[in-house]
C-alpha cells in the first residue's frame, strides 16, 4: 500500500495514510497540503490502492494548510476513486478553506483538454512547408506592391503637384546626409582591409602596384555600391518598416486614409523618391572614401605615393568600371525601399510585430540587394563591360 | 471598516514621494492595506496611481519614504529576499501582459516551473484548474494571447497571477476596456477569489462600478494626496474631485442601482 508518511524532520509536511474498516477505506490527511509538497504527494494519490473497499472516507481532521494545488489533489483522488466505481464522502475541511474546495470542485468539471501530440518528422516537414508557402507568399505580395508603386509613381510623373516636396527633402536629410559618417568610415575601412590583404598576395609576385587596380575596379565596380546599400537597408528600410508600422498600430494609416489622403502618396513616394537620389550620391561617396582608405594603406604599407597612386588608378578604371558601379545604386534603392515600405503595412496591430516586420525588412531587402547585385554582374559581364 | 482595522496591515506605506519628470506625483501619502481586504485607488488620469502600484512591486523607485510588503521594506530587499517576495505577491497588468510566444497554459506554469517542482503531468492539471477558476472555457489552454479577446486575456492574465496561490493580488485597471457586461463578471470573478482564497487585493481603477462591486475601502489620489474612505463617505467629501466622482452624474448613476 502506497502511503506518505509525515518525514520525523519537518513538523508541517503534508502526509497520508490509508486505514480499512471493513469495506470502508479512511484516507487520513494532514500537515500543509501546499504546492511545494506536491511532489511527495502525487505519485501515491494517483495510483491509490482501493481493492476491496467499497466506501471511501477523506478525513481532513488533521491538515494544516491548503492551498490550490493540495485542494487539487484531494478532489482528484476523490474523483479517480468515484470513476472507480467507489462512493466517496465529500472532502470536509475547517471552514477557512471550505470556499476554496467549493470553488474547485464546482468550477473545474469540464475534462483536462488534451492537445495533440506532435510528431517530430511531421512537426520539421509542417514547418519547411509553412516556411516555403510563406516564402512564395512574400514574393507574390512583394510583386503586387511594386505595381502598386509603379502605377502610383507614374501617376505622379503625369501629375508632379501630387509629390510631397518637404516630405521628399525630410527623407533625403534622413536617409543620405546622416548616412554620411557611418557610410564614410566602413567605406574607408573597407579600402583598407582590401589594399591590406591585395598587397599581401600581390608582393608574393613583385606585383605591389597592380593593388591599386584591384581597388580601383574592386570598389568601384562592386564594393562601394554594395556597403552602401547594405549600410541604407539597415539603417533607413529598417526606419520605414518601423515608421509605417508604428503609424499601422496607433490607427494613423486608418486616419490618413478616412481623411481622404493617399497612403502610398503621402508616405512611400517621398521615402522611395528619396532614397533613390540620395543612394547614388552616397555610392559616389563611399567609393571616394574607399579608394582614400585604400590610397592611406597603399601609402604606408607599399609606399606608393599619391601621385603614383592616380595614375596607375587611371589605367586602371577604364570604360565603364565607375558607371557600372553607380548604376545599379537606383535599383538597389529601390529595392530597399519596396521592402522597408511593404514590410511597413504588412504590421499588425500589435507592438511585437513591428519588431518581426522590422528585422524581415533588413534581412529580406539585404537579400535581395545582393541577389540583384549577382544579376548584375552577370549581365554585364555577358555584356562585355 | 472596523473588521479590517483590525487586521494587521499588508503593505504598508509612509511618507511616499514620487517625483517624475519634475512632477510631484505622491506628496507625503501614507496609506495602510489590510489582510484580506480589497482596496480600490481611483484618481484622475495621470494622477499617478500606476506609479503607486509600481512603486509597491518595486518597479518604480520612490523618491523618499518607506513601503513595507508583508512587514519587510521593498528597498532592502534584494536576490533570493525580492524573489520570496514576488513569490507571495501576483500582478496582473493592464492587457494581461501575457507573453505572446506561449500559449495560455504554458503562461499559467511559468512561474510553476520557476518556482516549485512540481512533476509535469500535475503541473497540466494545476494550469487547467487555474484557467477555470477564472472562468475560461477549457478550450483556451491551447490558443495564444493573440486569440483570445481582452477580457480572456485579462483572465488568463489573472490566471497566471494566481498560480502560485499569492497571499496579495494587485491588479492594474482589471476592467479597462472590457464591455459592461464582462466588466461585471469580471468584478465578480475577482470578489470569488478573493473570498475562497482570502487574497489580500489592491486594486487601480477608473470604473466606479467595480469600485461599487468590489471593493472593502477605496483610496482616492488627488492633487498628490490620498483620501481614504468608502463610497458613502467620500461623496460628502469637502474636495471637488472626490465629490465629483463619487456624486456626479455617472457617479450616481452607478450607485444608485
Amino acid at each position: 500500500m502506497v502511503t506518505v508518511a509525515r518525514p520525523a524532520t519537518a513538523a508541517d509536511a503534508a502526509w497520508y495514510s490509508i486505514e480499512r474498516q471493513g469495506d470502508t477505506l479512511r484516507l487520513v490527511v494532514g500537515g500543509f497540503w501546499i504546492i511545494s509538497e506536491a511532489r511527495r504527494l502525487d505519485p501515491g494519490l494517483r495510483a491509490l490502492d482501493a481493492a476491496g473497499a467499497a466506501r471511501v472516507e477523506i478525513d481532513c481532521g488533521a491538515l494544516g494548510r491548503l492551498d490550490t494545488v493540495g485542494a487539487w489533489l484531494l478532489l482528484r483522488t476523490k474523483r479517480i476513486l468515484e470513476h472507480r466505481g467507489l462512493v466517496v464522502q465529500p472532502v470536509n475541511v475547517r471552514s477557512e478553506y471550505r470556499a476554496l474546495v467549493h470553488t474547485i470542485d464546482t468550477e473545474c468539471r469540464a475534462p483536462a483538454v488534451e492537445l495533440p501530440p506532435r510528431h517530430r518528422f511531421t512537426a520539421h516537414l509542417e514547418r519547411l512547408g509553412r516556411g516555403l508557402s510563406h516564402a512564395l507568399h512574400q514574393g507574390y505580395e512583394l510583386v503586387g506592391f511594386f505595381g502598386l508603386i509603379v502605377s502610383e509613381t507614374i501617376a505622379t510623373v503625369v501629375q508632379p503637384r501630387r509629390l510631397r516636396v518637404a516630405a521628399l527633402v525630410h527623407q533625403m536629410e534622413e536617409t543620405g546626409l546622416n548616412a554620411l559618417p557611418i557610410v564614410g568610415l566602413l567605406s574607408f575601412l573597407i579600402g583598407v582591409v582590401v589594399a591590406y590583404q591585395g598587397a599581401d598576395q600581390l608582393r608574393q609576385f613583385g606585383a605591389e602596384v597592380f593593388t591599386v587596380n584591384l581597388l580601383g575596379v574592386g570598389i568601384l565596380r562592386e564594393l562601394g555600391g554594395l556597403m552602401a546599400a547594405i549600410i541604407v537597408a539597415g539603417r533607413s528600410g529598417s526606419a520605414f518598416t518601423a515608421q509605417i508600422g508604428t503609424m499601422k498600430v496607433s490607427e494613423e494609416l486608418d486616419a490618413i486614409q478616412v481623411s481622404g489622403l493617399n497612403t502610398v502618396e503621402v508616405l512611400v513616394l517621398p521615402r522611395l523618391l528619396g532614397i533613390m537620389l540620395t543612394l547614388p550620391l552616397l555610392t559616389f561617396y563611399s567609393n571616394a572614401m574607399g579608394l582614400i582608405g585604400g590610397a592611406v594603406m597603399c601609402y604606408f604599407d607599399l609606399h606608393i605615393t599619391i601621385p603614383v597612386f592616380l595614375h596607375q588608378l587611371r589605367s586602371a578604371v577604364v570604360g565603364w568600371t565607375f558607371w557600372v558601379g553607380l548604376i545599379k545604386a537606383p535599383v538597389f534603392a529601390f529595392i530597399i525601399a519596396l521592402v522597408g515600405c511593404h514590410q511597413g503595412f504588412k504590421v499588425e496591430r500589435n507592438a511585437s510585430s513591428v519588431g518581426r516586420h522590422t528585422t524581415q525588412a533588413v534581412v529580406e531587402s539585404i537579400f535581395l540587394v545582393i541577389v540583384a547585385d549577382a544579376a548584375f554582374s552577370i549581365s554585364f559581364s555577358r555584356l562585355g563591360i | 471598516m472596523s473588521a479590517a482595522a483590525a487586521a494587521p496591515a499588508v503593505i504598508r506605506v509612509q511618507g511616499l514621494v514620487t517625483r517624475l519628470g519634475g512632477r510631484v506625483l505622491h506628496d507625503h501619502i501614507d496609506l495602510e492595506v489590510f489582510q484580506s481586504e480589497v482596496l480600490g485607488v481611483v484618481g484622475g488620469s495621470g494622477s499617478g496611481k500606476s506609479v503607486l502600484l509600481r512603486s509597491i512591486i518595486g518597479l518604480q523607485q520612490p523618491t523618499a519614504g518607506t513601503i513595507e510588503v508583508l512587514g519587510q521594506n521593498i528597498a532592502d530587499l534584494d536576490g533570493d529576499e525580492l524573489v520570496r517576495m514576488q513569490i507571495r505577491w501576483g500582478v496582473l497588468f493592464q492587457d494581461g501582459a501575457l507573453f505572446g510566444d506561449q500559449t495560455v497554459a504554458e503562461n499559467v506554469q511559468i512561474p510553476l516551473r520557476e518556482h516549485t517542482d512540481v512533476p509535469q503531468q500535475l503541473m497540466d492539471e494545476v494550469a487547467s484548474v487555474k484557467l477555470s477558476m477564472v472562468g475560461l472555457p477549457p478550450d483556451a489552454a491551447g490558443k495564444y494571447p493573440a486569440e483570445l479577446s481582452g477580457g480572456m486575456r485579462k483572465r488568463a492574465g489573472l490566471a497566471r497571477a494566481l498560480a502560485l496561490d499569492p497571499e496579495l493580488l494587485f491588479l492594474d485597471e482589471p476592467t479597462a476596456g472590457l464591455d459592461p457586461i464582462s466588466a461585471a463578471q469580471f468584478d465578480e470573478l475577482v470578489r470569488d477569489l478573493q473570498r475562497s482564497l482570502r487574497l489580500t487585493v489592491f486594486m487601480v481603477t477608473h470604473d466606479i462600478d467595480t469600485l461599487r462591486a468590489t471593493t472593502d475601502r477605496i483610496a482616492v489620489l488627488v492633487d498628490s494626496r490620498i483620501t481614504i474612505g468608502t463610497i458613502a463617505s467620500l461623496r460628502d467629501d469637502p474636495n471637488p474631485w472626490i465629490h465629483e466622482y463619487f456624486a456626479g452624474v455617472r457617479g450616481r448613476a452607478a450607485l444608485a442601482t
